[in-house]
């Protein structure tokens, strides 16, 4: 294993550890707060138990998230210094307001845990709203930066160093608004439909439990429309990588010749010394219908740029169609989900619901793990797209796989105490009766 | 005063800050493994009360440092990231190991949060030893720092992998520092812990461990002294010939005594404000001794400054920042500092 590419898996799978928690960490303070709220208004014990047993596995995966996440601020440094040495100056401003947003969701997180008996109930729940909101805006931050990775801007490029330098800029480059909001939805609508995953799969043996069927409601409530929203932020965002990573968006589709009017590749095995992509089943003028709007459109294919500059077009492409189909089953159990409560049906008494519920459980979060796959690997061999190659930016420690080896081995083992103490905690949720 | 050094001193507020709350956690970490006697669980159920509320607040501080340092001294965050990377990544495996442990030892039980059980145990000394090695090294870092072994691209040691990943921070001097910082730490958390405290037993183990760590902490400072002559000579002519170096010293000094006397005589709150201020002057001395270098002997704080603009934009963040947590911070800590304990959710 080349140091690169030890660097590259180790901050992958940092990344991948970390987006976990942090997806966790944005979206589980609301459910909380609204079981929290739905006790405040009802008087019903069980939303108060349900709100301190999701305070209890926030607690966990947000410790987890936290100090994850100081890895990952580091490892810019020890991985990528010559990244940062670069970028610092033009984009380590998001990462400050993160600061500040991240230092302000673990100041109330702290309240909101080991405040319920210390502080009145409305300063209570607006600890958690502080929580949701802060948290919410620190992803919102971390994702402009890397936007400004994909479409740099900000800078001027003079000899190879950064000139006229605009931070405001920067942080206004064009991919931060659609990548913002694909991702803030990504986290609601994978940890809500996880946890109505959780709970619809325990409501299969016990469906008249009525602590997981409210549990069920809340969850579905934030995850469900951001599931159904997440489509149209994906096509959003779709249309602005075409533009703007022509190679990246060829790579997720196989297109290798630029094509006009360019089908739609589903599935398939990219042969990329044939340049053809085996196997796929292809829908006339569906990719230009997608990307453009316009069934005539050209769609730019990875032949306008040299060789060297492809990403790894079987494994992008792979993920984004993983992604997708994942992403589309998840916005379709949601809609299911939301027809039957509104025709005022009960819904953990059916049956096939719950267990398409169940089964979506894990998919939001191995959707946006894809999704990541295709925005980091698709910008390959750019660290910043157009800028600065990632071969140029590593750092000049040898023997990268020792680090890279040390930290897989310690997130398996976290990994897997989480899963663990998750797991434990979720055969003892009590029952309760209506 | 220019901007690049107005950042600058932020940053050492931001890391003193740190040393003074994160610290602390870290040093109820060293207090929990030397737990001794019949109190021993009283001890680290004391311990465990203090930190959980605040722990991840305070961490926090040293994301801060870290963020302004790749913002507005970029060569300095990747000349460090790339020299020190064995023993920052070793910081960050401690870091981890320490929250995770720490969660997992008080959430890890069954609804009640119960702790004391054989598995519970063993996530309360994977917190220790974490809590052990974590402060260790990052004082050495600074050691690694202060003797001004990162220069330019760490050549002046030699080629070697030994010689410039390896060589910049193992030496005597700044494994010394590291000595040092653990130690201070330890002494913080033992001063707040006999104000934590609500037992006059438990107050009395407290305090003889903070006396016991105070006298260490002097003997830790006459070795890095020592040391210095040899491993750091820049930051030691400074300590010792600079203009401010003498009152510094008496003021530090007073403070220490001041500490002591006032552990000795119980009272709690005199204690926790002079050893508070005997930690922050030493960090400042640190920082003075090598002003005006972000990492001497050859990165200035101005040349490695990121462009006026950047500057001005962070310092306006800051400011803004600063408005939202000050008032949370105090809330924080009012909330759990001034009374009673109690149980966890």
């Amino acid at each position: 294993m080349s140091d690169l590419l030890a660097a590259r898996s180790q901050m992958a799978v940092s990344l991948a550890f970390h987006i976990v928690f942090a997806m966790v960490g944005i979206a589980m303070p609301v459910l909380m707060v609204v079981a929290e709220r739905r006790w405040q208004v009802t008087g019903q014990d069980v939303y108060l138990e349900l709100a301190r047993r999701w305070a209890k596995g926030t607690a966990i995966l947000f410790a987890v998230g936290a100090v994850s996440g100081t890895v990952l601020s580091f490892e810019l440094g020890l991985l990528w210094p010559e990244f940062m040495r670069f970028a610092g100056p033009i984009i380590g401003m998001p990462f400050s307001l993160e600061g500040f947003a991240f230092f302000t969701e673990a100041i109330f997180l702290g309240v909101y845990l080991y405040g319920w008996e210390r502080i009145s109930r409305r300063a209570h729940l607006a600890a958690g709203v502080l929580v949701a909101v802060s948290g919410g805006l620190s992803g919102i931050f971390v994702v402009i930066a890397n936007a400004w990775m994909n479409t740099p801007t900000g800078f001027e490029l003079v000899a190879g160093r950064a000139v006229n330098v605009d931070p405001l800029a920067a942080m206004a480059n064009p991919a931060a608004l659609p990548q913002a909001v694909h991702m803030a939805l990504a986290a609601y609508a994978a940890t809500g439909l996880g946890v109505a995953g959780i709970h619809a799969f325990l409501l299969l043996k016990d469906p008249s439990n009525a602590f997981h069927r409210r549990a069920l409601v809340i969850a579905l409530l934030v995850g469900g429309p951001a599931a159904v929203l997440q489509p149209v932020a994906g096509d959003f965002a779709a249309r602005h990588v075409a533009r703007h990573q022509p190679t990246k968006l060829a790579a997720a589709e196989a297109l290798f010749e630029t094509t006009a009017p360019a089908p739609l590749v589903l599935g398939g095995w990219p042969d990329v010394a044939a340049r053809r992509t085996r196997g796929a089943i292809e829908i006339p003028y569906g990719l230009s219908l997608l990307a453009f709007h316009d069934p005539r459109a050209e769609v730019k294919g990875l032949d306008v740029v040299p060789r060297d500059e492809w990403p790894n077009v079987p494994i992008v492409h792979f993920a984004f169609q993983l992604m997708v189909a994942l992403g589309t089953y998840m916005a379709l159990v949601a809609l299911w989900a939301g027809w039957r409560g509104w025709r005022g049906k009960d819904l953990a008494h059916d049956r096939r619901l719950m267990r398409a519920l169940a089964l979506a459980t894990p998919m939001g979060f191995i959707a946006t793990e894809a999704g990541w796959v295709v925005t980091e690997v698709g910008r390959q061999p750019w660290v910043i797209y157009g800028v600065l190659k990632t071969a140029d930016a590593v750092t000049p420690m040898p023997g990268l796989i020792v680090p890279f080896l040390t930290f897989t081995l310690l997130y398996c083992f976290l990994g897997a105490i989480v899963s663990w103490l998750l797991y434990r905690q979720i055969i003892r949720s009590p029952r309760v009766t209506e | 005063m220019s901007l690049a050094e107005l950042v600058a001193g932020i940053i050492v507020v931001a890391l003193n800050a740190y040393a003074l709350l994160g610290g602390a956690d870290f040093g109820g970490g060293v207090w929990d493994l030397l737990a001794r006697g019949p109190r021993r669980e009283r001890q680290r159920q004391l311990i465990a009360e203090a930190i959980g509320p605040v722990w991840e607040a305070n961490h926090v501080w040293l994301i801060l440092a870290i963020v302004l340092l790749f913002t507005c001294f970029p060569p300095a965050f990747a000349r460090l990231g790339t020299l020190l990377h064995i023993p920052l990544s070793l910081v960050l495996i401690g870091i981890v190991l320490r929250g995770s442990a720490f969660t997992f030892w008080r959430y890890g039980g069954g609804a009640g949060g119960g702790h004391g059980s054989e598995t519970e145990r063993h996530w309360g000394v994977v917190f220790a030893i974490a809590s052990l090695i974590t402060p260790l090294l990052l004082g050495t870092t600074v050691g690694s720092i202060a003797s001004g072994a990162l220069g330019e691209g760490g050549r002046g040691k030699g080629e070697g992998f030994f010689q410039v990943y390896v060589g910049p921070w193992l030496t005597p001097f700044a494994l010394s520092v590291g000595v040092f910082a653990l130690i201070a730490f330890a002494f913080l958390a033992a001063v707040y812990l006999t104000l934590e405290a609500q037992e006059r037993e438990l107050q009395e183990d407290f305090r003889r461990r903070a006396l016991g760590a105070g006298v260490a902490l002097f003997f830790a400072a006459l070795a890095a002294l020592l040391l210095s002559q040899r491993w750091a000579p820049r930051v030691r002519e400074a300590l010792i010939f600079a203009p401010w170096a003498v009152p510094l010293h008496l003021l530090t000094a007073a403070t220490a005594v001041t500490a002591l006397a006032a552990l000795w005589r119980r009272r709690w709150r005199v204690a926790r404000v002079a050893a508070a201020t005997q930690v922050s002057l030493i960090l400042w001395g640190w920082a003075l001794a090598q002003y005006p270098y972000v990492l001497p002997p050859d990165l200035p704080v101005e040349a490695a400054a990121a462009p006026a603009v950047t500057l001005r934009l962070v310092l306006a963040a800051l400011a803004l920042g600063a408005l939202v947590l000050l008032p949370s911070l105090y809330y924080l800590l009012r909330i759990f500092k001034s009374r009673q304990p109690s149980e966890v959710p």
